[in-house]
């Protein structure tokens, strides 16, 4: 399932075993709870880094479980459901205070590949791994926070047009040639490695949380619209 | 003026002929038509190539036609019409249900930009034929849904403020460069030899063509708006 450590100012989300990670709603709702933990305990400093054991970050909504509902409809309303239910997820990573990375040390895929980009930072692996969006292939349409959470964190075009229209399952060196991910390592150590590094180095700036989560809101405007997130403003207290 | 031919999965949508392929409302209305054709004889597998002969790809609305309305406002009321006919065709390219491609081998001019633009893929000859706005340089000011086709195709807005605010005339190498088209090559065969080797390998993918085209909508939706296309969801059925 999912785990949270602190490591000083550090707050380490696992999704641990070497599965698939798939979202069904107890992961969901264990994912939140956790967020929800993250954001209690968020002091000046404090960095988020999400991580996942094995050969998959994520593979998305459990489809074995909307299958289990016996019906095609049955099926249907299953996976809407999950896309209802995640998208409080990616509200609260929204809505974070404090700076957030995803180590991406396996496939990221559909949800899981959204999950990852609800971060400000992703790190990937060169050697292993790749980031997919498969609805294409399995002829399924996107949700509206998932269209428009691409469409403000990938300025390219050219990309989001290769990742939704051809269905590309695009490798760390290119994620990192193309924008989509911050940097590519080559191993899963070094991605860890990296990640912490990074981390440590946003904490240093001891950024006010809640600013931190209202400029970044500001900056995803539409998509916070849609994820109904209210704003903030903050003017100088002191200078 | 344009005809269409199919070779296998393939439809081809040529502009005939050595002239500037200037869009009136003959013309517009062809498109229209061949474009239904298009939609109506769609399959699994479909693709589009739309391409012309001759120096140009398209130079454009017809602006002798709207200049013999003989008075200043009759020309302006020309244009405004054609502007206004020229909107479907911009919809049904992004309602298309299957992969499209232009073929540029020559000058993609306003709204010859646009009708290229209006593709999934562009593929462009490096050493001859321009992508050219010239609107700023005649004076005319932006359609509505020209402004949003290019604020969501071309994400780079330093491209987009070169070719609005500048005129800029761009050539092929820069256009692939800068990420206005997908690949320029080195002449009229090498373009039209690529644009099919494109569309048979999008083609081999068998996408299902409703769910191909709301997952493009999605991707544009302020410029689906605009047009007054309607969204539909598509759940998994069968996993």
């Amino acid at each position: 399932m999912c785990t949270l450590e602190k490591r000083g100012n550090l707050f380490i989300l696992t999704l641990t075993g070497e599965d698939q990670h798939r979202f069904n709603p107890d992961l969901i709702s264990s994912l939140l709870d956790l967020l929800s933990q993250v954001k209690a305990q968020a002091t000046s400093g404090s960095v988020l880094i999400t991580l996942a054991q094995g050969k998959f970050f994520s593979y998305g909504f459990d489809l074995d479980w909307a299958q289990a509902a016996g019906s095609e409809r049955g099926a249907a309303k299953r996976l809407q459901d999950m896309a209802d239910l995640f998208k409080p997820v990616i509200a609260t990573l929204l809505s974070l205070p404090m700076p957030t990375i995803a180590a991406i040390t396996g496939h990221a895929v559909a949800a899981g590949f959204t999950l990852a980009l609800s971060h400000d930072y992703l790190i990937m692996r060169k050697d292993r791994g790749i980031l997919w969006m498969p609805e294409v292939d399995i002829a399924v349409t996107l949700p509206d926070y998932i269209n428009a959470l691409f469409k403000e964190k990938i300025g390219d075009a050219s990309v989001r047009r290769d990742l939704f229209l051809r269905g590309l399952k695009m490798k760390g060196d290119e994620a990192e040639k193309r924008g989509v991910v911050k940097a590519a390592y080559d191993g899963e150590a070094e991605v860890r490695e990296a990640s912490v590094c990074l981390a440590e180095n946003l904490g240093k700036r001891k950024w006010h949380g809640e600013v931190y989560a209202e400029i970044r809101k500001g900056l995803y405007p539409q998509l916070s619209a849609i994820l109904g997130l209210s704003h903030k403003v903050y003017a100088i207290a002191r200078l | 003026m344009c005809t269409l031919e199919k070779r296998g999965n393939v439809f081809i949508l040529t502009f005939t002929g050595e002239d500037q392929h200037r869009f009136n409302p003959n013309l517009i209305g062809s498109l229209l038509s061949l474009l239904s054709q298009v939609k109506a004889e769609a399959t699994r597998g479909s693709a589009l190539i739309t391409q012309a002969q001759g120096k140009f790809f398209s130079n454009g609305f017809d602006l002798d036609w709207a200049q013999a309305a003989g008075s200043e406002q009759g020309a302006a009321e020309r244009l405004h019409h054609m502007v206004a006919l020229f909107k479907p065709v911009t919809a049904a390219l992004l309602s298309l249900p299957m992969p499209t491609v232009a073929a540029i081998t020559g000058h993609a001019a306003a709204a010859g930009f646009l009708l290229a633009l209006s593709h999934d893929y562009l593929i462009m000859r490096k050493d001859r034929g321009v992508l050219y706005m010239s609107e700023v340089d005649i004076a005319l000011t932006i359609p509505d849904y020209f402004n949003a086709l290019f604020r969501e195709k071309i994400g780079d807005a330093s491209v987009r403020r070169d070719l609005l605010l500048r005129g800029l005339k761009m050539k092929g190498d820069e256009a692939e460069k800068r990420g206005v088209v997908e690949a320029a090559y080195g002449g009229e065969a090498e373009v039209r030899e690529a644009s099919v080797r494109l569309a048979e390998n999008l083609g081999k993918r068998k996408w299902n063509g409703e769910v191909y085209a709301e997952i493009r909508k999605g991707l544009y939706p302020q410029l689906s708006a605009i047009l007054g296309l309607t969204h539909k969801a598509y759940t998994i059925a069968r996993l």
